[in-house]
């Protein structure tokens, strides 16, 4: 009986947390499209978002790239298919890799920023105090984060996928003896728009996915400093394991028919 | 016209939070231009019933007029304008630490109000006077400024756009009773001053005293005494009684049950 009860407890708080989350995304969605506008707003969140976070998506760019050729070097070397190094590397950087671990590195530095930020607002009143003062909380904190978080990754991926790229070239040319224009040119043999697309267009929808859970668990969060470290903990987690759930999805949309 | 216009009435506001009844049936009338004070204990559901009329609560059932427009049940949009209507100073000030002092005094003029950046600033630097406070004040952040200076700041957002009807949350909690006599008083001459009509929740007696016209007590999710402040002294009410004069001994037994 008691299994049942808990049982019981856990589906409701689940399914109340999954109706909560989707309110959240549609009143999101519908406050974009409703005037007052904050371009100023935006904008700052771009740059916080898309510039700020160059120098951890660049390093963990670079060394994804240079561990991918040293790794697919080892394995291809026992088949004598070295040559394929400069594919897999592309590939995996542009289709995979640059927007799954940029996803993952932008929802730790920026989806843990917004729910705490958010998170203290509402804890000590300030997003009451928004509301009392003619000003939509949604429209001021949630539209402009949401906005820039899906028009800024898609950037921070382009970046990434060069700086990844270029690494793989580095590892693959001083350290493997490869020929450097053999192997550019091996990149760019390979490479077909279809690959950067799908790439950008799961970093768009990561980086909706990220803003969106930072901006909930924040704007929800109660009970003082432990309920916004709380909340900063869901928005990471819960924005991680989605970006990862995305991804597949994204994946089999794009790439189930064409192989 | 006559003498007592109804600004505010709020008719058989029931509030439940789980099974915890907050507010429970409560009536209360507030007139044109005086100023009514709610005192109760701790944890007695006044914030939650100034929050009701603020519309950042929805009571369960029950009607809030204001100016003799319906409040409960409306659409978002309508119930922004007629809130427009009202300032609120909160308990902890509310600040928007991302902005400097006199950028929250200008807030509701220049999102609210949609007035021009130098017309606010010349506005929020005049109620920042008013309230007592420099120039190089104004320039400061929240963080920088003591717990006093932090009320006179939200006293003055929440007069800028001079509204009809003024809020004021345990305005004197957590201050010394010199700075907490200093708020009083400027809260009396700001209300006179706009010709505002006022309502306040707190437990400080002293300040009760200074601000009220008229003092409702607020307990068990009920008014049970409402009158003239010369009047609260020999009530003949007991409960009355053993608050205001701060006796733990009587018929208000505090519950010590967390919530």
């Amino acid at each position: 009986m008691r299994f049942f009860i808990f049982l019981g407890k856990h589906s409701l708080s689940l399914f109340s947390t999954i109706g909560r989350i989707s309110i959240f995304t549609i009143t999101a969605i519908t406050r974009c499209f409703v005037p007052p506008f904050y371009p100023r707003l935006i904008a700052r969140q771009i740059v916080e978002i898309g510039f700020y976070s160059l120098p951890v998506v660049g390093l963990t760019a670079i060394f994804t790239g240079m561990v991918l050729a040293l790794q697919s070097y080892t394995g291809f070397a026992r088949f004598n298919a070295e040559g394929a190094i400069a594919n897999v590397v592309v590939l995996s950087i542009t289709r995979e890799l640059a927007p799954v671990l940029a996803g993952l590195m932008v929802a730790g530095r920026i989806g843990a920023a917004m729910a705490a930020e958010i998170g203290t607002m509402r804890v000590t009143e300030q997003i009451d105090a928004l509301s009392t003062l003619s000003t939509n909380p949604f429209n001021y904190l949630v539209v402009p984060r949401i906005i820039s978080g899906t028009i800024a990754l898609p950037f921070l991926v382009i970046v990434a996928d060069v700086i990844g790229v270029m690494g793989g070239y580095l590892v693959s040319v001083h350290k493997l003896g490869f020929n450097p224009t053999l192997y550019l040119q091996k990149t760019w043999e390979f490479i077909q728009p279809i690959d950067i697309i799908s790439g950008l267009v799961k970093a768009s929808v990561f980086g909706f996915i990220i803003s969106l859970l930072g901006c909930y668990h924040g704007y929800h969060s109660e009970g003082g400093a432990q309920g916004v470290g709380r909340a900063t903990t869901n928005a990471v987690v819960g924005a991680s394991i989605l970006i990862l759930a995305a991804n597949y999805m994204i994946t089999e949309i794009f790439f189930s028919n064409i192989q | 016209m006559t003498q007592k216009k109804n600004k505010i009435s709020i008719k058989n506001v029931k509030k439940t939070f789980g099974s915890k009844i907050v507010l429970n049936g409560l009536n209360l009338d507030l007139f044109s231009g005086e100023s009514l004070v709610v005192i109760g204990g701790s944890g007695t559901g006044k914030s939650v019933l100034l929050k009701n009329i603020l519309g950042l609560l929805e009571p369960d059932s029950g009607s809030i007029k204001i100016d003799g427009s319906e409040i409960v049940g409306i659409n978002s949009k309508e119930k922004e304008k007629t809130l427009s209507k009202i300032g609120m100073l909160f308990q902890n000030a509310a600040l928007f630490d991302s902005l400097s002092v006199w950028e929250n005094v200008a807030f509701p003029l220049i999102q609210g109000k949609k007035a021009s950046k130098e017309m606010a600033k010349i506005a929020a630097f005049e109620k920042l006077k008013a309230v007592g406070l420099s120039e190089e004040v104004a320039e400061l952040y929240p963080v920088e400024i003591s717990g006093g200076m932090k009320k006179r700041v939200g006293l003055a957002r929440a007069i800028v756009t001079e509204p009809e009807v003024l809020f004021f949350d345990e305005p004197t909690t957590g201050l010394d009773p010199i700075m907490g006599d200093i708020i009083n008083d400027l809260i009396v001459s700001c209300v006179k001053t706009l010709g505002a009509t006022a309502l306040s929740i707190t437990h400080d007696m002293a300040s009760a005293f200074k601000i009220a016209d008229r003092i409702a007590m607020l307990y068990q999710g009920k008014i049970i005494w409402v009158g003239e402040t010369k009047d609260i002294r020999n009530t003949g009410n007991d409960y009355v009684e053993q608050f205001i004069n701060g006796r733990a001994n009587g018929p208000i037994k505090m519950e010590f049950r967390q919530i």
